[in-house]
């Protein structure tokens, strides 16, 4: 009993004869298909390298396109050589010239020996779930593919579209049960005999030879017919990308490899010096336990970042349009209206309550107001409004990016540019907290006459009722809560707790001290002035002279004690 | 995109390239040892003005990575950079005493050489102070980027200019010739880039990093742009616009995936601001031969003269490229 290669090369033929060698060294015949498009000067130089060793064995050459029959072609062909040439051979391996066996080739012979009449082909019935990455599936099957998916792309599209618009359907043949695998397996003789040799093998072929990459699917198909005892998975390891494009080994993933219990992996970049040498040198003994779950993640990992990406990244290589997270950014962060202007001390408070980094006016007309009064912010966020204003956008999402990790908070109002608004606005991760109407608490304070702040705040009551409008227009993704002033004051404990438990939802401790209100006692008054110039203050609410009684500090003995 | 200005492109890079075929009899050779090239070799394009200093290192560098052949562009030079480089095995060079504003900062060159020798093959065409950082380019060669970059039918990979910059006033440590101009400009900004689309082109256009942090604070539009496309699988139909910052035909800007997914990029790290640099800056003004009428370098007179440290209390030392991709500044893709 013994095991036989068969290897389909294209490309790097030095390295297939390194491997070629190895095999045949290693008391495994070899029968190499090399496609038929290498200039014969390369396969004679091939051959002349390999001449010294009586198991190496060359099959007649056809082309090899990707996608169509041919790789099949070639493969029955080397496989009859195979059968043929080495009688004593039990099990053919089915290689390609990039594979390279990551495991003795002693530990396969064990293996197989082990069973003896199990054929290890991984084969998938396409009823199922669609075993392919990106591409057709039960089609394969029952489409017509006259142009060539490589240089003819367009026709190729266009006809599949053609094809399902009339429902062409091609009759798949009595007794296929189609069914799709990897197109690297291990077979038994018996097995593989019965496919060659199978009295409906002309008709097999006429049929496949107009099915879309027959070589995952012929063997894999036919093997259900003949094979007693499949074992459906493939002993080489072979990752593909979200495109169906096999993933490429280079030296550094030798840890890796090593870790892996598959016996032959695919594919190997030609270059990659150290892979060749360990793997195909001698045997080494300390190999780490197998833990094959470590290189599915490297890769499932690859195949998400190229897919879904890094939320809230905007950079040169991920710049997503709008509906694919272009208004996004990378965290949850807080922006905050009228709380600064009511309490004497809310930035400290917040910080210290919400455990997150509180900036002032980030969007400040003059500058911008970073946390702690610093002039440049994580990242090397500049202070000057003018930067902040060629991009306001960009600013924010930068902001979010390099503080991951830590929530950011940034008090905002009709003081501030307002060009950000759409973009926090439609950004599911704004957490934005509004009073409304406190924006006169200030000018009340600034002790100008009704008269002088009369226009001032019909002004700045006109800017925050247009936010208010944006944030709670149809496209609105941010979550928005919000207060009239009037709402606020008769019970501000309640919006604070509010506040902090969407702000960091997973903190659990109760909130002891809140923040100190500002005086209010003559605003009730102030705000029955304005009204009398002539002003309807709509955003404040319904403020009354009671406000007047009211006591200065919060009634903490109305805070909610348990959750 | 209407039909009339998808015809005016096909002009534009039209003109461009016949420009560059105009320009090609400023050049004249002065070795060409490009006769051994192996097969399918990676090609670096690069056009200089006495940087005698720096070039040491910067061969060095790309010969590490995998350089085949240098095709350099000496623009009159009298520091004996045209002398060493006549020297080295591996550079093939030409000469050209033209203008170098008049010549589109050396592009027309560099296309016209592009356009002779790079055709079919992958093409790195920087400038002596630019370093190029990629996807495992420790353990990685370049090769191994291309063939990737060739499996998966990309024909440009973007790399962004990042301005490294040293601590203290750029004077204060002198750069030695052979040395990594990185042991002294250690430092960039990780996090101040603006992008906004370029929908003419098709391209990113990436400003900021110090040089926008503190030179162009109250002109922001005037900032340098940051985004780059150096690395190209060159066809003689290519034109690149402005610097290697965007090409014609547009569809080769497209480096950055727009569903919300990531294509591998790179790093051009930028040694511009060393104590090299104060004297570049005096002789570019003195040239008028730079970029928008050398505003770049004044703006930097300017900023310099007010003895300002590039570096800030948030600038990030650099470490290596996977430092460069966690920060966002780069990204492996599905390259792993």
């Amino acid at each position: 009993m013994s095991l036989g290669v068969v290897m389909l090369c294209h490309t790097a033929l030095n390295r297939a004869a390194q491997v070629a060698r190895h095999w045949a060294e290693n008391g495994c015949p070899v029968v190499i298909h090399v496609d038929s498009r290498v200039p014969q000067t390369d396969l004679d130089a091939m051959k002349a390298g390999l001449a010294d060793l009586p198991d190496v064995l060359f099959s007649p050459r056809v082309a090899c396109e990707w996608g169509t029959f041919g790789l099949v072609q070639a493969t029955i062909l080397a496989a009859t050589r195979m059968l043929e040439q080495f009688p004593d051979v039990s099990h053919v391996f089915l290689a390609s010239g990039s594979c390279l066996p990551i495991r003795p080739v002693a530990d396969l012979k064990a293996h197989l020996a082990a069973h003896p009449d199990t054929d290890f082909i991984e084969s998938v019935t396409t009823a199922d779930v669609g075993w392919t990455v990106g591409g057709l599936n039960k089609e394969r099957f029952t489409l017509h593919f006259p142009f060539s998916w490589k240089k003819q792309r367009r026709l190729f599209d266009a006809y599949v579209r053609l094809q399902r618009r009339l429902r062409i359907q091609r009759r798949i043949p009595e007794g296929i049960v189609p069914h799709l695998g990897s197109q690297w397996w291990c077979l038994t003789r018996r097995s593989l005999e019965a496919i060659l040799t199978h009295p409906d093998r002309p008709r097999h072929d006429r049929y496949f030879r107009r099915v879309w990459i027959p070589d995952e699917s012929y063997f894999q198909t036919l093997v259900r017919r003949v094979s007693t005892r499949i074992e459906s998975r493939s002993l080489t390891l072979a990752k593909f990308d979200f495109q169906g494009r096999p993933h490429v080994f280079y030296d550094d993933h030798l840890h890796l490899l090593r870790q892996s219990p598959a016996f032959v992996a695919r594919k190997i970049w030609p270059q990659a010096d150290l892979l060749y040498r360990t793997f195909l040198g001698e045997d080494d003994q300390n190999r780490p336990a197998p833990n094959p779950g470590k290189i599915d993640r490297l890769f499932a990992k690859a195949v998400e970042r190229r897919t879904r990406g890094r939320q809230g990244l905007f950079m040169q290589s991920r710049f997503p349009t709008w509906g694919r997270g272009a208004k996004c950014s990378a965290g949850p962060y807080g922006v905050l209206a009228g709380f600064d202007e009511l309490f004497t001390d809310f930035r400290p408070w917040l910080t210290r309550a919400a455990g997150a980094r509180v900036h002032g006016h980030l969007f400040d007309p003059e500058r911008v107001q970073f946390a702690g009064g610093e002039t440049v912010f994580k990242g090397g966020l500049s202070d000057s409004a003018t930067l902040r204003d060629y991009n306001p956008q960009s600013f924010l999402t930068n902001l979010i990016w390099n503080t991951r990790g830590e929530t950011q908070c940034f008090q905002f109002g009709p003081g501030d540019v307002q060009d950000i608004v759409w973009f926090i606005a439609e950004d599911p991760q704004a957490r934005v907290f509004i009073v409304s109407g406190a924006f006169a608490v200030p000018l009340w304070r600034s002790g100008m006459s009704v008269a002088e702040v009369r226009p001032l705040a019909a002004r700045m009551q006109k800017i925050e009722a247009d936010l208010i409008a944006r944030l709670e227009s149809p496209w609105t993704k941010a979550q928005v809560r919000r207060w009239t002033l009037a709402e606020f004051l008769e019970n501000p404990a309640e919006p604070l707790q509010q506040l902090l438990d969407d702000l960091n939802p997973r903190s659990s401790h109760r909130v002891t001290d809140l923040p100190q209100l500002v005086p209010l006692r003559g605003f009730g008054d102030f705000v029955q002035d304005l009204r009398n110039q002539g002003m309807l203050p709509v955003l404040i609410g319904d403020i009354d002279a009671s406000l007047d009684t009211a006591p200065e500090t919060l009634p903490t003995a109305r805070l909610r004690v348990v959750r | 995109m209407n039909p009339l200005s998808i015809y005016r492109l096909r002009l534009q890079r039209k003109r461009l390239l016949w420009r560059a075929f105009l320009k090609r009899r400023q050049l004249r050779p002065v070795t060409n040892r490009m006769d051994r090239l192996r097969d399918q070799p990676i090609l670096l394009f690069s056009t200089m003005r006495n940087e005698r200093i720096r070039l040491p290192y910067f061969l060095d560098y790309y010969r590490r990575l995998g350089i085949d052949h240098f095709l350099v562009v000496d623009n009159a030079s009298d520091d004996g950079t045209h002398e060493y480089l006549a020297q080295q095995p591996d550079v093939s060079l030409w000469s050209a005493e033209a203008g170098y504003k008049q010549s589109r900062f050396g592009m027309d060159w560099i296309m016209h050489l592009l356009r002779r020798h790079g055709a079919g093959r992958w093409c790195l065409t920087v400038d002596v102070d630019e370093f190029l950082v990629y996807p495992y380019c420790e353990t990685r060669p370049l090769r191994a980027l291309t063939d990737w970059l060739d499996s998966s039918g990309t024909r440009t990979f973007s790399a962004m200019l990042l301005d490294m910059y040293p601590k203290g006033a750029m004077h204060e440590q002198p750069y030695r010739e052979g040395q990594s101009p990185f042991e002294i400009a250690q430092y960039f900004d990780s996090g101040n880039y603006t992008i906004s689309r370029n929908w003419h082109y098709h391209n990113l256009w990436i400003q900021g990093g110090p040089r926008a942090r503190l030179f162009f604070a109250s002109q922001p539009r005037q900032a340098p742009a940051m985004n780059k496309i150096p690395l190209v699988k060159w066809h003689r139909s290519y034109a690149y616009i402005s610097s290697t910052h965007m090409l014609l035909p547009r569809g080769l800007n497209l480096t950055y995936e727009q569903d919300g997914g990531e294509k591998p990029s790179g790093c051009l790290l930028h040694a511009k601001f060393l104590d090299t640099f104060a004297a570049k800056a005096e002789e570019e003004m003195k040239r008028g031969q730079h970029y928008a009428d050398s505003h770049e370098y004044r703006a930097y007179r300017d900023g310099l003269a007010r003895e300002r440290d590039l570096w800030c209390t948030w600038s990030e030392k650099y470490i290596n490229w996977r430092q460069l991709e966690i920060l966002g500044l780069m990204s492996k893709g599905n390259w792993a």
